[in-house]
Formats: C-alpha cells, structure tokens, sequence
C-alpha cells in the first residue's frame, strides 16, 4: 500500500470514528426514548383515557372529608376537610374523592394507599354496589399485613361514606379483575360496607366564600 | 350416618378439587348446627394424643365425630406464607414467613404444655393455599384455628388479634353453608377467642389493643372453627432480636388465651346436621 493510500485510509477511518462520537450518543437518545413509549403500558393509557373522559367540574367548592392515616396512637384514621368542585354525580363524585386520597396529604407519612396506585375506573350498580377498579400497584406497593391492608380498605370506604351515600358497599378490582387479596392477607372477594343507610342525594354544602 | 359414609367414600374416589366441592356441602355447617355456647366451667382436663402429625388436606374427608367430639383439644397453628412468598418483608431482610415459623415453634410448645394437640398447617418452607389450610382446621374435631402473621406497620412491640368480618349467609333449603362461608357460624365463638388472647398479649405488650378487631382475613373465612389471627408489629425492627424477645410472651399469651376459652367450648352432636 503507496503511503497516499494508508493516508487517505486512516483520514477515512477518522471521520468514521468522529461521526460514530456525533451519532451514536443521538442514537442512544434515540432508543431510550423509543422504549420509554413502549414501557407505557396498556394501565396507563386507560388511565389517560378515563381522565380525559372525566371533566373536572367546575361548581362550587364543597367541603370534603378524606380519612388518612392519624399518625396518632388514637383512632387509626383522621378526617381532614379540604375544599373540592364536587360533582353532583356520584360515580364522578366518586372518581373525584379516591383521586384526591389517592394523591395523599400534605404529610406523606399519613398515606393509607401507595403513591404509584391510580383509580382505574368506577362504577355504580343500581342496588348501591360501587366498583373501584385500582391498578395493579395498589397491590404491589402496599406494605403488606392485615393492619396497614385493613387500614387501605377503611381509608376508601370512610372517604366514600362521607362524600358520596348512594354507595352501600363496595367491590374493590385490581386491573379490572377479582383478586382474592390485597396483599397477602385482606379479602378482597367479598364486599365492603360503605353506608348502610338508604341511598338519598349528596348533601352538597358550598363552602364560605373567602 | 349413611350421608356421612356416602360422602367418605365418594371423596376417597375423587381428586382434591372435586372433594372440596363436596366439603363445601358436607362438612362445614356442621357447628352451625351443633354448636351450642355456653359460658359453663369445666375444668377436665382432655387426653392428648402426643402423635398428632399436621393432617393433609385429603385427610379432611375424614370428619368422624369421635369420643372427644364436643371438647376443644386441638389447635390448629397457621404460620403464613412459606414457598415464594415471603409475607411482609423488613428493610433488615426480615421476612414475615421466617418470623412465624419461628414464633410456631414457642407457641407450639407453649400450647402443649397446657394439654393441647397441635396441628401445624406447615412445618417446612411450604405454601399451602388459603383453603388448603383452612381444609387441615375443618378436619378436626374440637378445634381451634390459630394464623400467626408479622405487619409491616403498627407499633413496634405490640400484637394485634383479628377476627373474620360479619359475613352475610343466606338461608339454603339444604341447610347448609357454602365452603366460602365456612366461617359464620362460629364468629362469636372467634370473638370470644379472640378477646381471651388479645386480653393476654395486652397485659404482656404495652400499647396492644385491650380487645379483638374485625378485619376481612382471607384465611379465617373458609375456616369452619373458632378462628383468629394474631399478628406482631413489625418486621420494619432495626433489630431483628427485638422480635424474637416477644415470641415466648407471645406463645405464653395465646396458650393461656386458647386455655381460658377452653371451657366456653362446647360443641354437642354430630358433623354435618344441624339441630
């Protein structure tokens, strides 16, 4: 090989290396982000989905009673008041209040439910039975035993008795299926009380102005 | 009698799953029937029978009333979880299914020196299902059904005793209840159960509950015997010793629990037919 030949090859093997250093990194951007898409799973994009065919109302606020964690040695679960746009319907009314509990409160070590778990989609049957469909996190993240399982339930089932009284009891799915337990030990096969009083319309008291 | 008999050998011929289908419609309801609760003090104490070996699910065809029918002499004890399932896990690397086993064994012992026989649900690194442990307590005759379990939270040092929600059953021609109902009949058995030893684990772990809670376990609904489920705060412990310091107050306090309420006991007549 003429030394004009060798030059000529090693500036050509040059710029191959100093476009790989320019192309690769972009490359590499490139891929990440095409499998960040992909990791969107089917969960999500219900999630979206529901959101997006969920309105937020825009009424008049109204107090709202969500149950966290006490974090005292009393009552297990503490009422906190917060001011809401409530919907007058229950099934939004619904989605609008376990959202709320599911985005926790100001101290996040009274959580009663994972930060990761979503609100799937609810449904209310005519007889009152109303139908929380949670993602799958809602199983997976809860620290698991009958204390802190039970706790979960209760924080659910208060906030829903409190705000929306068509809801006698409760169904919990997790992804759109039955499951036999939340995480190892509460039952989830069965339902759960929320009002045994008859069902009548959400007593909605707007908040004082100011 | 001759239902009894035509069950038995129905069930030897059939597999597991299809022999539970009948026990759903055999077994049970048994108590519910025959129960009868009466707050009486009796203080004989029972025979044990020292080779008691932890009864397979198959064996809980066999549901003979026997001599001793009517007496509590047994304790069913559940240490959950076991096989891939660890329970609740500490960030020590304490795992719930570890901690039960060894708690098993104190209680076990414990409960044995008040005269009972104990039947474990376990006694290795297994994972039997919800209703293969359930199927061990429904066998027995004059038994009392025991799962131990750790938390994840709660107030380190302290126990809690649960016992199964009311659950709704609804009357059958046939007088008897589901599998999935096997527990109804004997929730205020549970309860009375239930506040004997949370009475007991108060007295020995300060700021433990004074009596039982309600809670929906899993494992104690399909169980067709006086059912409670003990569970100690936590495997989060910086110190894996401090959970292992409460094992014998533990076995001691569900010993005396199970012995006081021994007297309350009392079961009259036949498996499977109701008065």
């Amino acid at each position: 090989m003429s030394p004009n030949w060798r030059t000529r090859l090693i500036i050509g093997l040059a710029f191959v290396v100093g476009a790989a250093a320019i192309y690769l990194p972009a490359l590499r951007r490139h891929v990440k982000r095409t499998a960040k898409l992909v990791q969107q799973t089917e969960e999500q994009a219900r999630r979206e989905l529901t959101q997006a065919l969920s309105p937020t109302p825009t009424g008049p606020r109204v107090k709202t009673k969500l149950f966290w964690a006490s974090g005292t040695e009393g009552p297990r679960l503490a009422a906190v008041t917060v001011e809401l746009p409530l919907a007058d319907d229950p099934v939004l009314r619904a989605k609008q209040v376990l959202n709320t509990l599911l985005a926790g409160p100001v101290d996040s070590d009274l959580r009663t439910l994972p930060p990761d778990a979503a609100l799937l989609e609810f449904y209310l049957l005519p007889d009152g039975t109303g139908i929380a469909d949670f993602s799958e996190a809602l199983g997976t993240s809860i620290p698991s035993g009958i204390d802190s399982e039970q706790l979960a339930v209760d924080s659910i089932t208060r906030t829903l008795e409190a705000n929306v009284p068509q809801v006698q009891r409760l169904k919990i799915l997790i992804h759109g299926q039955e499951v036999d337990t939340l995480a190892g030990h509460l039952d989830l096969t069965e339902t759960f009380v929320v009002n045994t009083k008859p069902a009548s319309a959400p007593a909605v008291k707007p908040a004082k102005a100011g | 009698m001759l239902l009894g008999m035509r069950f038995h050998l129905q069930i030897a011929f059939l597999s597991w799953g299809a022999a539970r289908r009948l026990l759903a419609l055999a077994i049970p309801f048994i108590a519910c029937a025959t129960l009868s609760f009466a707050e009486r003090a009796s203080s004989s104490e029972q025979p044990v029978d020292a080779s008691a070996q932890g009864t397979s699910a198959s064996q809980a065809a066999i549901s003979l009333p026997s001599g001793q029918a009517g007496m509590l002499n047994v304790v069913v004890l559940d240490p959950a979880h076991g096989g891939v399932d660890y329970g609740a896990r500490g960030t020590e690397g304490v795992r719930e299914s570890e901690v039960v086993m060894e708690f098993a064994v104190q209680v076990r012992r414990a409960l044995e020196s008040q005269g009972f026989q104990v039947v474990q649900t376990r006694l290795g690194n297994e994972d039997p299902t919800f209703d293969e442990r359930s199927a061990v307590a429904n066998a027995q005759q004059g038994a009392v059904f025991v799962t131990l379990h750790v938390a994840s939270t709660g107030l380190p040092g302290t126990a809690r005793v649960y016992v199964n929600e009311d659950l709704a059953v609804e009357p059958d021609v046939t007088r008897l209840i589901p599998w999935e109902r096997a527990q109804a009949p004997f929730l205020s058995l549970s309860r009375k159960l239930g506040d004997l030893v949370q009475g007991q684990l108060a007295q020995r772990f300060k700021g433990s509950p004074g009596s039982e809670q309600s809670a929906a376990v899993r494992q104690l609904r399909t169980t067709a015997a006086p059912a409670i489920a003990v569970e100690i705060s936590s495997v989060t412990v910086e110190n894996r010793n401090d959970l292992d310091r409460m094992a014998p107050g533990v076995a001691d306090a569900i010993a005396k629990g199970v012995a006081a309420f021994k007297p309350s006991y009392v079961v009259a007549g036949t498996a499977g037919v109701k008065p």
